[in-house]
């Protein structure tokens, strides 16, 4: 592997039944900004079938070159089509740096992938840089000291520790990214990238699953990851009856109702409703926690939220350490008052 | 059939996380406890067994202590049990890990490969899919259920609007969630079988189809650049109130904060 010859910040523009996932803008965003560090171009790499159209939209929200693999074997997510497709990718153009999202489909495509172009991998990075690797340089050594790497950024241990890790002497750099940490930039309306069609065919192998069934969810819920204000409950909310009042609340403030990992797993709410380590990551503008004692896990998920209001009976609950104001009080009569007072606070402006 | 089951010893995250000066992890002085993802892949494997009759084999890669995963699975009901230690493996990052444990499994006979989808502690679920890519077989991650047809293997993959049913042909490796499968306890007669049951050991010696430029801390391609504890935000306010006094003050951060 020769390093130089591997150019340019490349992303994997994620899409489902043709539609751009989040993650594809907020990689984009980054990508952007680590490109102008390394005075290099963007790519985006987007893979589906007849989803051609979806380049420009990838060019206006930051894309200097979009590669179009476009194939029916690759209408649905699969494993197997989806690595060969990307991989392949990756052998032709010869990225420096590839980004991947941190979503079921990019923590499944990334290390696959990686393996296959034998390439390190570092999951969930929450934050990335371009710098020196090792960051101090050695004494005696300091010829060794490596420019430009990019440095990722992580959390492990369910959050207890960070970790920033380069990947040196193999190319590309990969990384997959949390969703909802990374900003997109502004959309530039018009604006055009090269597109690239790039076809590395595909022959169907052991490797190649049959999709027997795609069952998808009926919920109706909004993608909490979107939401301004989060009211989100826990173990405290003590069944899933309960939760009426924290959708009262949530309706109040126009915002969402969000849950922890207690609540989905005694079936209470579903699991695209979780906030944590193992569900979504989000930062709204006000995060309500009722009744979740604030395992560590949980806490990495909703953390960085701009102001965070907790409402538990037990004044040693791990979630008052982050909260911005913290009420110990039992949230049966806080929250429907809180409520109410909310309605006539908004109807008196009117 | 043949099933083969991934397991890891992991620190226990609700005690504390030490580290070695290198920035690696100081995994001999936090307490161990099976992973639980891959405690749910073991159960499904030994449902299979339960219904279907299969052989299930337990592999691990990690210090001498490790044996403890491994005789717990015993107990629980695992057939055969492999560790795989040697100092020269130790520091490995997900790439050099999987290309270890592959060159384990290839020394196997096998038709389904079951590891939990991730770890407590690197929680990074890199390492089911890289097995197989080094295995060259298929991969079905995120299993919620996972059934055996004949020489196939049907599997609902959880993602987070749907879920995918799959189907494989073996030799194929799936990674568990945790809620795959409520683990069984260990059985007293399970425990006794354990205890005189013989764990094969595997220094690096014995994985022949493994190159030295793979292997531990050298072989990683992901190289620690700085390890810290997490710095929080700290707490802000905490007030004990009447519930009418709680509402008025939380109405009046939200009036300062410009929410409403």
């Amino acid at each position: 592997m020769n390093i130089q010859d591997y150019k340019g910040v490349y992303i994997f523009a994620e899409q489902v039944d043709g539609k751009l996932s989040g993650i594809a803008f907020e990689l984009l965003g980054k990508a952007n900004e680590l490109a102008k560090d390394l005075d290099t171009d963007v790519t985006a790499v987007v893979i589906g079938s007849g989803i051609k159209d979806l380049a420009d939209q990838l060019a206006e929200y930051g894309a200097d070159k979009v590669i179009v693999i476009d194939d029916p074997e690759c209408k649905e997510y699969r494993t197997e089509p989806y690595a060969h497709a990307l991989a392949s990718a990756i052998n032709e153009f010869k990225p420096e740096i590839m980004l991947v999202g941190a979503t079921p489909i990019g923590r499944d495509l990334g290390p696959r992938v990686s393996a296959r172009v034998a390439t390190g991998l570092t999951a969930d990075c929450t934050s990335l840089d371009i710098g020196d690797f090792p960051l101090q340089p050695i004494p005696g050594k300091e010829d060794e000291q490596l420019h430009k790497q990019l440095l990722m950024t992580r959390p492990a241990f369910g959050g207890n520790t960070i970790a920033t890790i380069a990947c040196p002497y193999n190319r590309p750099q990969m990384a997959t990214v949390r969703p909802g940490v990374m900003q997109r930039q502004e959309r530039k309306e018009g604006a055009k990238a090269e597109v690239i069609e790039f076809n590395p065919g595909f022959v169907p192998n052991n490797k190649y699953v049959e999709i027997l069934d795609i069952v998808k969810s009926v919920s109706e819920t909004v993608d909490i990851m979107d939401a301004k204000i989060l009211v989100s409950g826990g173990r405290g909310m003590g069944g899933p009856e309960n939760f009426k009042i924290l959708r009262d609340l949530a309706d109040a403030l126009g915002g969402e109702v969000s849950c922890s990992r207690a609540v989905v797993d005694s079936g209470w709410m579903p699991k695209d409703m979780q906030v944590g380590q193992t569900g979504k990551t989000v930062r709204p503008q006000l995060y309500i926690a009722c009744g979740i004692s604030g395992a560590i896990q949980h806490l990495a998920g909703m953390e960085e939220s701009d102001l965070i209001i907790a409402i538990n009976k037990d004044e040693t609950a791990p979630i008052f350490d982050v909260a911005d104001y913290g009420i110990v009080g039992d949230l049966f009569k806080i929250v429907p008052e809180l409520t109410e007072q909310i309605k006539a606070a908004k109807a008196a402006k009117k | 059939m043949k099933i083969v089951v991934c397991l890891k010893q992991v620190p226990d995250t609700k005690g504390g996380v030490q580290f070695n000066p290198d920035g690696t992890l100081n995994r001999a002085a936090m307490l161990a406890i099976m992973n639980p993802d891959d405690k749910a892949g073991l159960e499904a494997a030994l449902r299979i067994k339960d219904e279907c009759g299969a052989e299930v084999t337990v592999i691990t890669m990690g210090l001498p202590k490790a044996t403890d995963v491994l005789m717990e699975a015993l107990a629980m009901g695992a057939d055969k049990a492999i560790l795989i230690t040697d100092r020269v493996l130790g520091g490995a990052d997900t790439w050099a890990t999987s290309s270890t444990v592959a060159a384990g499994i290839k020394k196997l006979d096998y038709d389904l490969i079951i590891t939990g989808r991730q770890a407590i502690d690197g929680d990074t679920a890199q390492v089911g899919p890289q097995i197989s890519e080094h295995l060259d077989i298929p991969v079905i991650s995120y299993a919620q259920d996972i059934k055996i047809d004949g020489d196939y293997v049907i599997v609902q993959r959880q993602f987070d609007d749907r879920y995918h049913v799959l189907k494989a042909k073996m030799p194929c490796l799936v990674t568990a969630l945790g809620e795959l499968a409520q683990p069984r306890y260990m059985t007293p007669g399970g425990i006794f079988d354990a205890v005189n049951a013989d764990i094969t050991v595997w220094s690096r010696a014995d994985l022949t189809d493994l190159d030295d430029a793979n292997i531990g801390l050298a072989g990683s391609p992901t190289k620690i650049a700085k390890a810290s504890d997490k710095v929080r935000k700290g707490a802000g306010e905490k007030v004990t109130l009447d519930p009418k006094e709680s509402v008025d003050y939380i109405m009046g951060k939200l009036n300062e904060k410009h929410i409403i």
